[in-house]
């Protein structure tokens, strides 16, 4: 019998960039159903359209800068981008409102930067806050869940008003927004924010049919949909895809400011449950935050980096402009990771660290 | 004669303030919204750096070396007044629109360099002419930004013109697309950084491409060379 001797590295790859990218979009899939069950088909178009534009942006520019683009198309991170950054654009937007998007996000942020690996920010998150900043009116348009809407819409309707703004029936995105009882209806966090600076207390806020739901604060779409999320996320947890630090880091630091701020005055501070099952922050922090990219790279780096975005999701939902929060946080802190990183540097095995040999310096 | 070609290809493009030099940016990222901003600003700067680069030059024999930065910031500023009532009584829309930022060229640091670098140092008539080639070099990059911004942020061009051109200047705007959402982000700063960064860019891809044409061109001039030692 022989023995082969391999030299090193021992440790072989478990999973190439594409089987990673194909887990996570397998995980997203649970949140994208429940998303297209509440919200009707205009999800499913928009990520249709954005992951065409992702794929055709990417292979045009790798073309252009003259790399193997097959590879490149392979390992499906465009596809993924383009998936991120399609959940979070409202289901009846424009279709040009996510091509440019998608393009930002491949050409700008991410292939001029130097492509997959050498992007500083997130790029589904730069596009959106690009489309947040740029087309403000249509990217607030979220309709109200199909059991409160006043008019239902099919396939053709969500795709006839992708593309000229009407319903087949002709109705208009202004129309198909209205709630059963006839009133334009608002986000969870949209409604909480706009009737707390009305003067409504929390506890009354969460009296409107948005939050028809079985535990107080939870918005009838957005829980099941971060459900749906939260199972995803957890499918990667087990499949070692992401790490456990970002997710808890940031999850617990939202929840904790959340708790101090509704203990001191309940009336004017929305629970612990009400911030971490409304809006992004489910998918934010188990699809979005954990970008092994742009995220930070060291174990105590992560839990510092979720932490921080947990952190700056409740000063900008609480006291900032925007509703949700989950963008800017994200790209805040990716400013900071080169920070984190390099203050965070792990010990090398063998090596003492760099604090005892200070101490050794100062004693000799 | 020759030192006048260098000084537009310097302030032209070579040594560009705000491509190369990347001086005055404030300015340049935060009124180029329109071409018509761009242009009147990029004038308004020319104007002054005109003027300050003839009088430093003129008084650069007089000037202690220790108190020149206030001296020449004096001068600039009295050139920037000059220029803002100007505006102020022949295109006052336009003031209007540009508001602080015409006050503001006089901590245009481009301004102040060519002054400390080269007026207080050379003759009155190329200092002259250094601010003129400076200056158009600035206001060519406000135009291109402003085009691109306004091309990107509303789908026209020239919108405005007769704001600083006079009445007839309203037949100029053209209307590339209509659009009842203007691309906020490429009105907004942020858009300016990132046209300024595309423009950089492009900048140093036609230079790197005219590199690789002199190389070219100079290899094919290689000459063999005479051999002047006999052999053995």
């Amino acid at each position: 019998m022989k023995f082969r001797l391999a030299s090193s590295p021992h440790q072989h790859i478990r999973r190439d960039t594409g089987q990673v990218m194909r887990l996570v979009i397998l995980a997203m899939i649970p949140g994208v159903l429940l998303q297209t069950w509440f919200f009707g088909w205009g999800t499913v178009i928009q990520i249709g359209l954005a992951v065409v534009t992702a794929v055709v942006t990417e292979a045009a520019i790798l073309e252009l800068r003259k790399r193997d683009f097959e590879r490149a198309l392979k390992d499906y991170s465009a596809v993924l981008t383009a998936m991120l950054l399609a959940v979070s654009i409202p289901p009846f937007a424009p279709w040009w409102v996510v091509v440019i998007g998608t393009f930002f996000a491949i050409c700008i942020v991410k292939q001029l930067y130097g492509g997959l690996g050498f992007n500083v920010f997130n790029p589904a998150m730069a596009a959106y806050v690009m489309l947040l900043v740029s087309f403000p009116v249509q990217m607030t348009q979220w309709l109200p869940p199909v059991n409160l809407a006043q008019y239902s819409h099919n396939f053709m309707d969500a795709l006839q008003a992708v593309f000229t703004g009407f319903s087949v029936e002709g109705f208009s995105l202004a129309q198909l927004k209205t709630g059963i009882d006839g009133v334009t209806m608002a986000t969870p966090l949209d409604t909480v924010k706009t009737s707390l600076s009305q003067g409504f207390t929390y506890s009354e806020t969460i009296e409107r049919p948005i939050f028809d739901s079985v535990i107080p604060g939870l918005g009838v779409a957005s829980s099941w949909i971060s459900l749906g999320y939260l199972i995803g996320g957890l499918y990667l947890l087990k499949q070692k895809v992401i790490n456990w630090h970002i997710p808890t880091s940031m999850l617990a630091a939202l929840f904790i400011c959340a708790l101090i701020m509704s203990l001191v005055d309940s009336d004017l501070y929305p629970s612990s449950i009400f911030h971490l099952f409304n809006g992004s922050i489910i998918i934010g922090a188990f699809f979005i935050a954990t970008d092994p990219v742009s995220a930070s790279t060291t174990n105590k780096g992560r839990i510092i980096f979720g932490a921080a975005i947990g952190i700056w999701v409740y000063l900008i939902r609480e006291w900032g402009g925007y509703p949700d929060a989950i963008a800017f946080a994200v790209l805040i802190m990716n400013m900071a990771v080169p920070l984190i990183d390099y203050y965070t540097r792990p010990r090398t095995y063998g090596h003492t660290s760099t604090k005892r040999k200070t101490k050794n310096k100062a004693q000799s | 004669m020759n030192e006048f070609k260098e000084l537009s290809w310097q302030g032209l493009w070579k040594n560009n303030p705000a491509l190369v030099q990347l001086l005055g940016l404030c300015p340049l990222l935060a009124v180029t919204a329109t071409i018509t901003n761009g242009l009147g600003l990029g004038l308004a700067t020319t104007l002054v750096l005109i003027g300050s680069n003839t009088t430093v030059s003129i008084i650069r024999n007089w000037v202690p070396s220790e108190i020149r930065i206030p001296i020449f910031v004096m001068i600039i500023a009295a050139f920037v007044t000059i220029v803002q009532l100007l505006m102020n009584a022949y295109t006052f829309t336009l003031y209007q629109a540009l508001g602080i930022f015409i006050p503001l060229i006089v901590t245009n640091c481009a301004i102040i360099g060519r002054a400390e670098a080269y007026a207080s140092k050379n003759t009155i008539g190329k200092s002259a002419f250094d601010g003129l080639m400076m200056g158009l070099g600035f206001t060519a990059v406000l135009v291109l930004l402003g085009a691109m911004r306004e091309l990107l942020g509303y789908g026209t061009l020239f919108v405005g013109a007769n704001l600083l051109l006079g009445d007839w200047a309203t037949s100029l705007k053209i209307t590339v697309f209509e659009t009842d959402s203007p691309f906020l982000l490429a009105i907004l700063p942020p858009g300016a950084f990132l046209c300024m960064g595309l423009i950089i860019a492009l900048k140093n891809v036609l230079d790197s491409h005219m590199e690789q044409l002199f190389a070219a061109k100079t290899e094919e001039k290689v000459v063999q060379r005479a051999r002047v030692t006999t052999e053995s």
